[in-house]
């Protein structure tokens, strides 16, 4: 039986192309690497090479032709001893490479009612002790509790071991777990973010550390093309159980490069969980579940939000749902929805609202992705008017998203329009009078919310 | 610009499925494994030589190094009233290294590049210390208007092109810089400044590797100042002779006493010849130190006091130079007159940076894009 040659697709992109030249004529004998034609695509020209040996018996375009299909046989080779007398030239039609598939993609399973019916806070019992300590400490002692409990865990980043941190959130790690688990990097982010996803994909748990999240701009690649695609692109067979951590948006008087809310970036893509907590309690059991977790963990912590001490129950174990909200004060005139330090401007400026009579329920999101939408729906049909509140840029926003899950889900629920607050659309100004213009505040939360009625 | 241009016209490739081709038996097709064909075998630039300045350049060395220092402590001295926030970090103890090579660039020709810790080649290129210090409380009169704070300072009429956060961008952006200079054919070199922990970055690697592809006029200069932040350089750099880092990408390096602004000078002399006579990168590694915290907020506990004691007194640039011109014959009341002007420009600068206004509510939203749209 002769081998059909096809007319080979030269690049992703190539349907059709010009059969430029022929290097070969009927009668010739070919072998495997020999140079049978040349053939323009839209980018280059390129040389068709022989696979099959044979004695070619036929060739059915000539060469000059354009616009030839992907797919349309061009020539016939006969393998030795087969029948080298031409056949009847048929022009075998090019098999349709692949149907254009009209089929609607099926709709995307909902999970948010499901993971709101599943998952809630662990309760905590009455009487149940609680202690104050700073964000700082709950972050560090989540790590040295998923340390202790799994052996594949590991911290890696800069300044992480022998100065304890950058900002000393992996204080006293080095002294417990050694070097061999708290591992000091060169300045490297791309390298060790890309060292820590191979690490998770052959199977240990690593718990990578940027200084802050504007330095994870250089290994961006891994987390969003390595580390998020990798269960889906293998079929469900390779995981990448890592978490990338670091604090996130800006800080105070460090400008333009070192003072940016990531949350946005990271949410928009499929295949990452994206965290950020404002208080010590949601910072100690996300971090601990993130590191449980199976998936690529983005979780982002606030420098300012450090230092500051909260109260936290006294559980062994304390470990929270991902993609789960969490009312932080209730309401019943308008919703605050925020995440990170942006919770603590919220209460805020519930508090001041509550002085003018209106009582504001604020929303914390804890994980942006994903996003527990029903939680934001419920509260809308309470309080039917909605505000978010973001320390970040407006467009392309957290806020943005909400809003248009309101206007999706919501419209019936709403009797105003949602109003985004964030910082203004610019880059960090240094000056200290222009930051302050620049960030959101809680006066402007509340300016805004008094919009609504 | 005769590398860049000459790209192919045509572009083919093999339309084969690779895993079909035969193994190809190794025979005298392939080159000989060149083992051993070191860098002797490649032209390299002479080891420079100290540089004999006259008189009137060793008093303007002494006078750019100590208008750095004085004006660095200052700065601290703010940071600490609260008139300077967020990141400052200060130059004290490698001013050798930006007054030596800078002197023997041309301003206006040769271009700059630095990463956040740049107020010393700010003040090597003569700029006005008052904007730099109005820049550092964050003033409308500031270099680039309050907006830029420490870290983001440029003087584009100095071809000083900042000024940058992101350790290791700078080498790649000065390697753009070159990419002008020989696209323009404007003779121009560019200096690229980075840090011992920057060079660890692989944009420093492909920048290298294309600059030297490309022949770029360009001197990469490594100040290893040897920690990066709490991290020394041996604990952070498999090939901790920073000079040799260039060397797989065939760019010579040269590693030179930092602290010595006639060896600095003296080895720009030799680098500036290599360069502007066509060959391509040069690597400079500056062994230096840095005597104060990484930042203002760094309490710099991973070293020793008496290593930070010993680096000033046996090695201080400023005390050397002095030594060097009292040798020539400048007396100690001359020296004390520097000083003093010095002081007193220092002390203006920081009077006019506390006392200017801070931008105007507006700045915010300008300069965000250079056009309407
Ligand atoms: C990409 C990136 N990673 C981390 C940082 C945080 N950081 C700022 S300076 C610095 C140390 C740099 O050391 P080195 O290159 O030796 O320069 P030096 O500060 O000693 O001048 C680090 C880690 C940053 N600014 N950018
Ligand atoms: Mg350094």
């Amino acid at each position: 039986m002769a081998v059909e040659l096809k007319m080979p697709a030269l690049s992703p992109t190539m349907e059709e192309g010009t059969l430029a030249k022929w290097l070969v004529k009927e009668g010739d004998v070919v072998k495997s690497g020999d140079i049978l034609a040349e053939i323009e695509t839209d980018k280059a020209t390129m040389e068709f090479e022989a696979v099959d040996e044979g004695t070619v018996t036929s060739i059915l375009v000539s060469e000059g032709t354009d616009n030839v299909k992907v797919g349309t046989v061009i020539a016939l080779i006969a393998g030795e001893g087969e029948d080298t007398a031409a056949p009847a030239a048929k022009q075998a039609a090019a098999a349709p490479i692949s149907a254009p598939a009209a089929v609607a993609a099926p709709a995307a399973p909902s999970p948010v009612p499901a993971m709101s019916a599943i998952k809630s806070d662990p309760a905590i019992p009455a009487g149940t002790q609680m202690v104050t300590m700073t964000l700082r400490e709950a972050l560090r002692d989540a790590m040295a509790e998923e340390m202790r409990r799994e052996p594949n865990v590991f911290v890696m980043g800069e300044e992480v071991a022998e100065y304890q941190g950058a900002y000393k959130v992996t204080q006293g790690l080095l002294e417990e777990f050694g070097p061999a688990r708290v591992i000091d990097t060169p300045i490297t982010e791309y390298g060790f973010a890309g060292i820590g996803t191979g690490a998770a994909m052959g199977g240990l748990r690593p718990v990578i550390e940027f200084m802050t999240f504007n330095f994870a701009m250089q290994a961006i690649d891994h987390i969003v093309n390595s580390a998020a695609k990798t269960n889906y692109m293998s079929g469900g067979q390779m995981r990448c159980p890592i978490v990338f951590r670091g604090p996130n948006g800006a800080a105070a008087r460090v400008g333009a490069q070192h003072s940016q809310n990531y949350a946005p970036w990271y949410a928009s893509v499929p295949g990452l969980i994206v965290i950020a907590p404002y208080d010590a309690a949601d910072a100690k059991g996300l971090l601990k579940a993130a590191i449980r977790c199976e998936d690529p963990v983005v979780f982002l912590e606030n420098e300012l939000l450090y230092g500051r001490s909260f109260d936290l129950p006294v559980i062994d174990d304390y470990v929270l749902p991902i993609g789960k909200a969490r009312i932080m004060r209730e309401g019943s005139d308008v919703t605050i929805v925020s995440y990170s330090i942006g919770v603590g401007m919220a209460l805020e400026a519930a508090g001041i609202l509550a002085g003018e009579g209106i009582s504001a329920e604020v929303l914390d999101l804890r994980t942006i992705r994903p996003l527990d939408k029903a939680a934001v729906l419920q509260s809308l049909t309470k309080t039917n008017r909605l505000v978010v509140a973001e320390e970040g840029w407006p467009t392309c926003s957290v806020g943005s998203e909400i809003l248009a899950i309101c206007m999706e889900e919501g419209f019936d629920d709403l009797d105003a329009p949602v109003l985004r607050v964030t910082n203004e659309d610019v880059p960090m100004p240094y000056a200290a009078n222009l930051e302050q213009l620049a960030l959101v505040n809680p006066a402007k939360i509340a300016a805004t919310c008094r919009k609504l009625f | 610009m005769k590398q860049i241009a000459a790209s192919k016209t045509k572009d083919i490739i093999l339309a084969k499925p690779p895993a079909k081709k035969k193994a190809v038996p190794t025979g005298s097709a392939i080159p000989a494994l060149s083992g051993n064909s070191g860098p002797q075998n490649r032209e390299r630039p002479e080891q420079p030589g100290s540089y004999r300045a006259t008189l009137q350049e060793m008093l303007s060395f002494y006078r750019e190094m100590l208008l750095i220092r004085r004006f660095e402590e200052k700065a601290g001295q703010l940071y600490g009233l609260g008139l300077i926030g967020g990141f400052c970090h200060l130059y004290i103890g490698q001013e050798a290294v930006a007054i030596g090579l800078q002197s023997a660039l041309i301003p206006g020709k040769d271009s700059v590049i630095t990463g956040y810790r740049d107020h010393g080649h700010m003040l090597a290129y003569g700029i006005d210390p008052n904007i730099i210090m109005a820049e550092l409380t964050g003033r409308a009169a500031g270099i680039s208007r309050g907006k830029g704070g420490s870290m983001h300072m440029f003087s584009t009429s100095h071809k000083f092109y900042g000024g940058h956060g992101i350790v290791g961008a700078q080498v790649s952006l000065g390697a753009g810089l070159a990419f002008k200079h020989k696209y323009a054919g404007d003779g121009g070199v560019c200096l690229a400044y980075f840090g011992d922990g920057a060079s660890n970055q692989g944009q420093v690697y492909e920048s290298f590797n294309m600059a030297e592809l490309w022949k770029l006029p360009i001197i990469f200069v490594i100040e290893n100042n040897q920690y990066a932040m709490g991290t020394s350089v041996n604990r952070a750099s498999s090939e901790d002779q920073l000079y040799r880092r260039g060397e797989s990408f065939r760019i010579p390096g040269i590693q030179v006493d930092g602290m010595d602004v006639l060896a600095v000078r003296g080895a720009a002399e030799t680098a500036l010849e290599w360069v502007r006579g066509g060959k391509g990168p040069i690597l400079l590694e500056m062994k230096t130190y840095r005597y104060r915290g990484h930042s203002m907020s760094d309490p710099a506990k991973y070293r020793s006091r008496d290593e930070v004691q010993a680096m000033r007194e046996n090695s201080d640039p400023i005390e050397q130079t002095k030594a060097r011109l009292v040798e020539m014959g400048i007396s100690e009341d001359e020296i004390k007159a520097i000083d003093k002007d010095i002081r007193a420009i220092v002390n203006e600068a920081a009077d006019f940076a506390e006392s200017s206004p801070e931008p105007d509510a507006n700045e915010l939203y300008t300069d965000i894009l250079v056009e309407q749209y």
